[in-house]
């Protein structure tokens, strides 16, 4: 890495914890020296490296090796063709980060660069405002790395998420709002106290660590990118680091230059993303959330504009879920492949399925769906949904008078 | 009593590092305005070329997005909080 740079006005900033041009309010980005990477990044060199997301350490803001979350990433790539075939598309494939190391989600991905930096540049408390799996993350990160953090939450979370930021004895901070002003307190706390906010004074080297889930489709889909990518969307980071990704394989020769499409995904009761999409606008308009993809929460997305920017430029799209939908995707890929994921991978199944319906993904293409969280992090979203245990004496009589009324099949 | 506008970092060099100023303007653009006057080159920092406000910029008052409200048009109360903060990456 070479510098920070805003993305609006190009002004360039040292490679410290900052994250807004003072100029424009606009986010910094890290600048890569291209040239210089090109000579020691090839497939070759990435191939003999350990399978994970650090394989692609150049492209990835630290200065020196990483030390927090050196195993964090290259989660499976699944052929799933039950799941294929549910959705009526040829060919679809899911990258499931529910398996993602230590905490199940794509979040220890950028958590790995960001305290893996922050320790660079010498912080010894770490925070983060979260919808939850990034409070997991940073928890679950900062403890085996030794730093303290602080985790601030929309104090409404489900029950799993709290849980599994308190236990690895993170001081957790619930907020009674949504995570828009979570998100507004933090940045308030931020300015004040001298912490490494992982996705504040942080977020530019924090927001590049989704890149590796990009780089890993392309090495497991034989150096290809895939033409049709369907992403969930919360602040819109994720979908944007995808795309840039793709480009950067492609700028240095790692992958060949084709034809690709990136899709965004949220969940109908925040939807200020999609729904700015579907009406042909550069622009989003913040809205109140109320929904169960609670990960996808974010009112008021920071870089919307730039997911719009990109399902623009390659003519992906956008469209979202009903609760009721979200759910019904959830149980979908559980049945169909065996992965339970959380609520935020039912909004991208879910829209996956819609805009198969509708064309705007090609019948006769492949897909690739980004699944980011695991589904017990969630399970109230599904409690009740999901069937129900049937309840028997120990009884050879009881259990074969349940088989009966099954189908024959069953039986 | 006047308002309060909570300056975020990246314009504290131009506020002599006031992290609280005090304004007695009637709305979220004579604030603008009012802070102009006290701290030239402020108004630029916030402010696009069409006059609205940027894009990566969100203006509270008493933890409400203006946007939500009335935008520039948002009129004030003596006691009220303002505050000026960049948009935050997810979560």
């Amino acid at each position: 890495m070479r510098a920070l740079k805003c993305r609006e006005c190009g002004r360039e900033y040292p490679l410290a914890a900052t994250h807004v041009c003072e100029f424009d309010f606009g986010p910094l980005e890290v600048v890569y020296d291209y040239d210089r990477i090109k000579k020691s990044l090839s497939r070759s060199a990435i191939l003999s490296r350990s399978q994970n997301m650090w394989r692609y350490r150049e492209l990835l803001p630290v200065a020196n090796e990483p030390t927090v979350g050196t195993q964090v990433g290259f989660t499976p790539l699944v052929k799933a063709d039950r799941l294929a075939k549910a959705l009526g598309i040829r060919e679809a494939w899911v990258k499931n980060d529910t398996v993602n190391y230590p905490t199940l989600s794509f979040k220890d991905r950028v958590v790995s660069v960001a305290l893996s930096r922050a320790r660079e540049l010498g912080f010894t408390t770490v925070a983060c405002a979260s919808t939850g799996n990034l409070a997991n993350s940073v928890a679950a990160n900062a403890a085996a790395a030794g730093l303290k953090a602080y985790v601030f939450i929309p104090a409404d979370l489900e029950q799993g998420k709290i849980i599994n930021s308190l236990i690895y004895g993170a001081q957790v901070i619930g907020i009674r709002g949504h995570y828009d002003e979570v998100n507004r307190l933090c940045a308030e706390i931020a300015g004040k106290y001298g912490w490494a906010f992982v996705n504040v004074n942080m977020r530019p080297y924090y927001a590049e660590g989704s890149k590796s889930m990009g780089f890993e489709i392309v090495e497991q889909l034989g150096w290809r990118l895939p033409k049709h990518t369907v992403v969930c969307m919360a602040s819109g980071s994720l979908l944007t680091k995808i795309h840039k990704s793709y480009q950067e394989l492609t700028k240095l020769g790692l992958a060949l230059e084709s034809e690709y499409h990136i899709y965004g995904a949220q969940a109908t009761g925040c939807s200020p993303i999609s729904t700015a999409q579907k009406a042909g606008l550069d622009f989003f308009k913040p809205v109140k959330p109320n929904t169960i993809a609670k990960s996808l929460a974010i009112g008021t997305p920071a870089d919307g504009f730039y997911a719009l920017k990109v399902m623009k430029e390659t003519g992906g799209a956008a469209e979202d879920v009903s609760d009721d939908e979200v759910r019904e995707a959830i149980k979908l890929l559980a049945e169909t492949e065996g992965i339970f994921a959380e609520t935020a991978g039912g909004v991208t199944v879910g829209v996956a399925k819609k805009l198969i319906a509708s064309g705007k993904i090609p019948a006769k293409d492949s897909v690739v769906l980004c699944i980011t969280g695991h589904g017990l992090k969630t399970l109230d979203a599904v409690n009740g949904h999901a069937g129900r245990t049937r309840e028997i004496r120990p009884s050879l009589r009881e259990f074969e008078s349940i088989l009966q009324n099954e189908s024959p099949a069953a039986a | 009593m006047a308002k309060k506008v909570r300056i975020p970092t990246p314009l504290r060099k131009l506020t002599n590092n006031e992290e609280l100023v005090e304004v007695n303007a009637a709305t979220i653009g004579d604030v603008i305005a009012e802070l102009q006057m006290r701290y030239p080159g402020i108004k630029d920092r916030l402010i696009d070329e069409t006059g609205s406000i940027r894009r990566f910029v969100n203006v509270y008052v008493n933890e409400e997005d203006i946007r939500f409200l009335e935008n520039q048009k948002t009129t004030l109360k003596d006691g009220d909080e303002i505050s000026i903060i960049p948009a935050i990456a997810g979560g």
